[in-house]
């Protein structure tokens, strides 16, 4: 199975929620699983998962990806810099270069779940990793926002994109979608969704709402310490709505696969 | 070359706004800038070369505007309270507000060069740039087509974590 994780806005969360449905897929220790940051200029997913300084290592084989768990690996533009702080100034043509290596160089092994994080926008990386993949079978993408207007009109481009390029859409992640004060539990949308949120959206472009998620500061700093917020935070209503959203992927992907052999 | 020194011959300062994180408030701050100096009395204009997620049009309330040409390249929209802050975006350039810009390096590289060097923008005190987030195509391109000018500088937009 493949999903692609895209947005077209950033900062929205998207390498927070791939990196997060790669550890919800990891739990089942039968399934392997593969992440795949192909967010040249801003990596985050080396961070996120703890795996800074870490660097890729060449075998016969190929490129050996960095392994979290032993059915967990990532491969990211990041593992291949000097330093973190290195900028990737590159135009097009080189990031789909590299993008192509990622696919064709890099030793996955067997694989029941490869994931793909992306940066924001409907360019090269965009259009290569579609390009790339289309022998294979992508099952489809999650689509990331946060539900002020200003995310949802670049957002409504990205399902543009998906429909031009007939990428199928599994559904929409709403992130940031209110904040609960844990003191005085007063429920505040600190990005009010003022054209209806991604609710609204997805009944106007007819794609399935997976799920909103809250605001929670634990996310944050469990991304920046390299830690999964779910193992981190279980009882957080965040980690609540992610769960019920990874299991709305999986058995999307499950239902998929059971449809194809139907009709194979 | 001639046409390059017209178009930006009269801007005095030229200033990017960038980041590298996308989501940080870059356009908001461009937005909020531009305001603030037409304020304070300065003659300002806003290029938004976020090509696959202009925000700026909206932000502006101007996003079903649409650009037109003069003889000495497109003129830009006129934005504000009083209709004095130039805007040029590729959102004027949609026919719908949600088509994707589905471009490659080449192409995006292309659309920069024109707004850069065939918009009049006229006399400015304050020419403000708006950038997606990155280090690639677009920031590359934008600062190769403003290099003959004086730039005054950019600002990074950042998050705490």
């Amino acid at each position: 199975h493949t999903v692609l994780v895209l947005s077209g806005k950033g900062g929205v969360g998207k390498s927070t929620f791939s990196a997060l449905l790669a550890h919800g897929l990891a739990a089942d220790e039968t399934k392997q699983v593969a992440l795949l940051d192909i967010d040249i200029c801003g990596p985050s997913i080396p961070k996120m998962m703890g795996l800074e300084g870490e660097q890729v290592h060449q075998s016969g084989s190929g490129w050996s990806p960095v392994y979290v768990e032993e059915n967990l690996g990532v491969m990211s533009v990041g593992f291949l810099l000097s330093s973190p702080d290195d900028a990737v100034i590159w135009r097009g043509p080189k990031k789909n270069g590299l993008i192509k290596q990622f696919l064709r160089d890099v030793d996955w092994g067997e694989v029941d779940y490869l994931i793909v994080d992306t940066p924001p926008g409907t360019s090269d990386e965009h259009l290569s990793i579609v390009q790339y993949l289309s022998a294979t079978h992508i099952d489809g993408a999650v689509i990331v926002t946060t539900p002020q207007e200003v995310s949802l009109q670049d957002v409504r481009k990205e399902i543009s994109f998906c429909r031009k390029v007939k990428l199928p859409i599994i559904g929409v992640v709403e992130n940031m979608s209110g904040f609960v004060c844990p003191k005085c539990k007063n429920e505040s949308q600190i990005f009010p969704p003022t054209t209806g949120g991604a609710e609204k959206m997805c009944q106007n472009l007819s794609v399935s709402l997976l799920g909103k998620v809250p605001l929670d500061p634990q996310i944050g700093k469990s991304c920046d310490r390299g830690q999964s917020f779910l193992a981190e935070a279980p009882e957080s209503p965040a980690t609540l709505s992610y769960r019920s959203i990874i299991q709305r992927i999986q058995e999307y992907c499950e239902q998929h696969h059971l449809q194809e052999e139907k009709i194979m | 070359k001639l046409a390059e020194r017209t178009n930006l011959a009269g801007v005095r300062h030229i200033l990017l706004v960038l980041s590298g994180k996308g989501g940080v408030g870059k356009s908001t701050l461009s937005t909020e800038l531009a305001l603030a100096l037409r304020n304070a009395g300065k003659r300002v204009g806003i290029l938004d070369v976020d090509l696959c997620g202009p925000s700026i049009p909206r932000m502006l309330r101007v996003q079903d505007s649409a650009v037109h040409q003069c003889d000495s390249g497109w003129v830009p929209v006129f934005v504000g309270q009083d209709k004095a802050i130039a805007l040029m975006s590729i959102g004027f350039l949609l026919e719908r507000p949600d088509d994707a810009v589905v471009w490659r390096g080449p192409k995006k590289n292309a659309l920069i060069k024109q707004f850069v060097t065939d918009v009049a923008w006229g006399d400015l005190d304050f020419l403000i740039v708006d950038t997606p987030p990155g280090t690639s195509d677009e920031h590359i391109s934008t600062v190769e087509a403003l290099r003959p000018h004086q730039l005054l500088g950019a600002v990074l937009v950042t998050t705490p974590q």
